[in-house]
């Protein structure tokens, strides 16, 4: 009934459409052409200008309504060392970019409005002047020329990996994200702060991410449900894809990098924010003081905040659902944490068929066999980034 | 097919001098090789046939385009609503549980990637440059018809075809490809990934090398018509911006295009003889696959190498009819000539060196990314240029305010805001907070999607009265142009907030995310004024068939007193054009108000007189 209804007025209103086009039609031809076009002409000339102005308006009032949601506003400043690099980018480009919007447009308009056709008014014959074309080439050239400058020295110390002589597990964390339709399996290198070697034709139902069992740096490996790292620490994000094209992205973070099947690509970023220190953030902002509905503890929306680990790159059906919750934490929360974590060998393979380390029920350290050596040091090159 | 050759006995005495023709016009305007409706009307030879074609298949494929994207739009403004009411149009892609319909995730992805896919390819490169550069090319340089009208016949068709063939993939049983317009690999090349990477992905790759070979008839055909048919004293540098525009566009696709056939062939191969091009290490579906050594990355710098030409083939067309528009309804010669076309060749060069902006974060070598920058941000110098020369064209004119002129004043908005989103994704810092967000979705709705339709738009109000001897309601067509303008910015204004705000791009729903989940009220508001806009789109269709039977007839061969030699062939002219001999050249397309006049291109110089297209100062 909804939907007849609808249509029905479509078609009710399409056929006055047809009429008042053919009224104003008839009318111009009663009233002269000439008289009507100029009439028309200093009508849309003056809508011109009211929609400049109401747009310009709503382009400010829409930004301030939506600026403490947006990343880098309000209480969104980066949680990362070098996401308030690219926070400054962005406001510099936009100081940059929105002063050309507002004079364009106003231009554009201004002069639409000004030379609108009129009796008795003709057009210069102006074809061209060099020395003005000279100037508004040169200018934006000059100020890209900034610009690039400026991105691309946040961009290089942005994506570099970590520096020659710092040491895995001491001066920088490596954790490892995997995508997969519809999950990310996340790993973390356990004591020895070393990810175990892994290979994909290992995968299987109890092996998710392919590990070497024969491979000792695996053995204190642990799939934790929530990434948790503590404050301060540069992490380095070994990211990777089992099946097709995910994309590892913290949006508070300003840390986005693809899950390429075949090819581990890596992000180092350092967090600088704790999630506690980030819910004091939006505790003052009114909008996060709200109560959260229907939840048992009776929280405020910003205490149950949470950084979140999204997929960034269409991946299939799944692909707006896979979610990790990610926490930063103190130094001595994050020790206590791992302190309690349990490797998934330990728990998951150990004393099971799948234990390739298993012999008689004695837990051996041997060295692998030939062919898995082959296998660990394939993966261990480590596939640099390709171009 | 009997040869096509309509070039007559008086277009060969362009040697001499006495142009002043002396026609002997006995046989009627029409083409002797054409008489039967089939031969006029379907399998036409005659470009301006042709040209009408490619539009109304063109709008066809809007029309299916948008309608998709209103069905996806009430999935992300209205998820919780009942969908029931599709469910005898989209049968078992609406799931039903306790009576209420939801719209499958399969299907929602299957939407955006038709939705993307017709758009960029049927309707904005075919549908505009398809039905302008065979409309004008021929009119606008004085030639009888395209170099070769069978050929141009052939372009059309093979468009047919790769419609057909999409269009097919639609009612496939697990549904059309679903995994985005760029299809990136392993998605793509593995059917257990998706179910639209089955049969679906399979005629998704069948059409669109159909469509290739369509653009390139189409494009070789364009180059060789500019190049060698063009009239006596027709320099290059005597051209309108049109044909340009359309010039280097056909360029740009013959250079482009060729490359995504290759990336498609790869990826058919990696699908059905088990190569390795794209794919390596992958366990998918609880297998792991044998294959090792290709590179996914490989894929998109293919498919980019196309795709970013691909844009500026789509708006590089709208830059030509926009300032062709501009020019003749403002009285005024379009500023600065010389650099409009420097701007647009250097656009179109640049246009290839800039592809790996959209790979920033696909993890090639971050090095690789300073050139990238580098020349991205290049683009902008031209693209400012042509902003301030049509704004310069503006200044001192006396501005005729009809449909045509307000899309392509709108146009220019457009390119503004769109292009300078473009300035924040081009810097790849920045991108790494907003690649794949709705950021980009609002830069390239913006600066590609809309201002190439009002481009498009443009076009379709100026040039009605030469397709079909009428003229367009003016008052609908106002109406047309207010509302989809203030619409349009309604509908992508507010996804730049939405992408600043982080909120990924292709997600079915937000609610999975604290962080994504915010902007419900956002989210309705761009439904329904997409909703809106596209009943405005209706009110476009219905004036275009109205107005080819009922609209006001065309009087003067000249409506709009313009310069160029569309205007001296009769109304409604048949095959060849001119029934007499082709009017020679003897001044620039844009001699507007000079001394008080327009004066036409076929208007020798007066004594002493310098010619704005053939003087250097
Ligand atoms: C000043 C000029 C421009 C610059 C610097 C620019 C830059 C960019 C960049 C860097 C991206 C990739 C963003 C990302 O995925 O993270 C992008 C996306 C895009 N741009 Fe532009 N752009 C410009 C103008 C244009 C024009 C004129 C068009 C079309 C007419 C266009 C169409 C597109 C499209 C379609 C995409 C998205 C493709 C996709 O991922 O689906 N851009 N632009
Ligand atoms: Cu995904
Ligand atoms: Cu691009």
């Amino acid at each position: 009934m909804g939907t007849f209804f609808i249509i029905a007025s479509l078609i009710l209103i399409a056929v006055i459409l047809l009429q008042i086009g053919k009224i104003t039609e008839l009318a111009g031809a009663l009233r002269g052409e000439e008289d009507m076009q100029m009439r028309s002409n200093t009508f849309h000339a003056q809508f011109g200008m009211v929609f400049m102005i109401g747009f310009l308006v709503f382009v400010i009032v829409s930004f301030m309504y939506y600026k403490n949601s947006m990343l880098g506003y309000g209480p969104h400043t980066a949680a990362s060392e070098h996401g308030v690099w690219i926070d400054n980018t962005f406001n510099v480009t936009m100081a940059v970019t929105g002063i050309v919007f507002f004079i364009t447009h106003i231009l554009l308009f201004w002069y639409a409005y000004k030379y609108r056709e009129r009796t008795g008014h003709a057009a210069t014959f102006y074809p061209h002047n060099n020395k003005l074309e000279m100037i508004w080439m040169g200018v934006p050239a000059i100020v890209m020329t900034f610009l690039v400058i400026g991105g691309l020295s946040v961009w290089n110390r942005t994506m570099g990996d970590v520096e020659e002589g710092m040491v895995v597990g001491e001066d920088y964390i490596e954790v490892e994200a995997t995508g997969l339709q519809f999950q990310w399996i996340l790993r973390h290198p356990g004591n020895d702060g070393k990810l175990g070697s892994r290979y994909y034709k290992n995968i299987d139902g109890v092996n998710p991410l392919g590990q070497i069992w024969s491979d000792e740096k695996n053995l204190d490996d642990i799939h934790p449900s929530e990434l948790v790292l503590p404050v301060g620490v540069p992490v380095r994000v070994r990211i990777i894809a089992n099946d097709v094209l995910h994309n590892f992205y913290l949006p508070h973070f300003r840390v986005k990098m693809d899950a390429v099947p075949g090819l581990p690509t890596y992000f180092v970023f350092t967090p600088t924010t704790t999630t506690d220190e980030y819910r004091q953030r939006l505790r003052d902002y009114p909008e996060w003081q709200q109560p959260i509905p229907d939840d048992e503890q009776g929280r405020q929306r910003w205490e149950a905040f949470e950084y979140e680990l999204a997929c960034a790159e269409l991946c299939g059906k799944g692909h707006f659902s896979m979610k990790r919750i990610v926490k930063i934490v103190t130094p001595e929360e994050y020790s206590e944490w791992l302190a309690e974590q349990k490797s998934y060998y330990s728990t998951n393979i150990k004393g099971t068929e799948a234990d390739t380390n298993e012999k008689e029920g004695v837990l051996s350290l041997e060295m692998p066999t030939e062919i898995e050596k082959e296998e660990v040091e394939v993966k261990d090159k480590e596939l640099s980034k390709s171009i | 097919m009997a040869s096509i050759d309509i070039i007559r006995e008086e277009d060969l005495q362009h040697g001499h001098d006495d142009h002043h023709d002396d026609h002997h016009d006995d046989h009627h305007g029409g083409d002797k090789y054409q008489s039967g409706f089939i031969s006029t009307y379907i399998f036409s030879t005659d470009h301006k046939t042709i040209a009408k074609q490619f539009l109304i298949t063109g709008m066809f494929w809007a029309i299916i385009g948008a309608l998709m994207s209103l069905v996806f739009r009430l999935q992300l403004g209205f998820p919780e609503e009942n969908m029931l009411w599709l469910k005898p149009l989209l049968g078992k892609w609406i799931t039903v549980a306790d009576g209420v319909g939801t719209l499958s995730p399969d299907f929602y992805y299957a939407l955006v990637t038709m939705h993307g896919t017709i758009l960029v390819f049927f309707v904005l490169t075919a549908g505009l440059s398809g039905t302008f550069s065979n409309l004008l090319i021929p009119l606008q340089i004085g030639a009888r018809d395209m170099a070769s009208g069978f050929l141009n016949m052939l372009s059309y068709w093979f468009f047919f075809l790769a419609g057909a063939i999409m269009f097919a993939s639609l009612f496939l049983s697990t549904g059309p490809f679903a995994g985005g317009w760029t299809a990136y690999p392993p998605l793509s090349a593995l059917p257990q990934a998706m179910d639209g990477s089955g049969a679906g992905m399979t005629l998704w790759g069948v059409s669109l090398v159909f469509f290739v070979v369509s653009v390139l008839l189409g494009g070789m055909n364009y180059i060789t018509t500019v190049l060698n048919l063009r009239t006596k004293g027709m320099t290059m540098w005597r051209l309108p911006l049109t044909i340009w525009a359309f010039l280097v566009t056909a360029i740009l696709g013959l250079l482009s295009f060729p490359v995504l056939v290759s990336a498609i062939f790869l990826l058919i191969f990696d699908r059905s003889l088990g190569t390795s091009f794209f794919l390596s290490e992958i366990f998918i579906q609880g297998q792991a696959l044998e294959n090792v050594g290709g590179s996914p990355i490989l894929y998109q710098h293919l498919f980019w190498f196309l795709g970013h030409p691909e844009v500026y083939i789509i708006i590089v067309p709208a830059f030509g009819i926009v300032s062709e528009v501009m020019s003749v309804h403002a009285r005024k010669p379009i500023f600065g000539y010389k650099a409009m076309v420097l701007s647009i060749l250097a656009i179109a060069i640049l246009a290839f060196i800039v592809w790996a902006h959209h790979m920033f974060m696909s993890g090639v070598n971050p090095f690789i990314a300073n050139i990238f920058v580098l020349f991205t941000l290049i683009i902008a110098v031209p693209s400012a240029v042509k902003v301030f020369n049509w704004i310069a064209t503006l200044w001192g004119g006396n501005i005729r305010f009809n449909t045509a002129m307000l899309f392509s004043i709108g146009f220019v908005s457009l390119f503004i805001s769109g292009g300078l989103t473009g300035i924040f994704l081009g810097n790849s810092a920045i991108d790494i907070q907003l690649h794949d967000t709705y950021f980009v979705v609002a830069h390239f709705h913006i600066v590609m999607g809309i201002a190439a339709f009002f481009g498009m738009f443009a076009g379709v109000y100026h040039w009605f009265p030469r397709m079909f001897g009428r003229f367009m309601n003016e008052t609908l067509g106002k109406i047309h142009f207010w509302g989809t303008m203030i619409g349009a910015y309604a509908i992508f204004w507010p996804m730049h907030y939405l992408g600043m705000a982080g909120v990924p791009r292709r997600y079915y729903q937000f609610g999975n995310f604290d962080a994504f989940a915010h902007f419900t009220a956002m989210n309705q508001f761009i439904t329904v004024a997409a909703i809106i806009v596209f009943a405005l789109q209706m009110v476009m269709v219905i004036n275009f068939f109205y107005s080819i039977f009922k609209g006001k007839e065309q009087k003067e061969l000249n409506p709009y007193d313009a310069n160029t030699l569309e205007w001296t062939a009769p109304i409604n002219t048949g095959h060849g054009n001119w029934p007499g001999a082709i009017p020679h050249v003897h001044r620039w397309a844009y001699d507007y108000s000079k001394g008080g006049r327009n004066i036409p291109q076929t208007e020798p110089l007066a004594d002493g007189e310098q010619d704005m297209g053939n003087d250097h100062h």
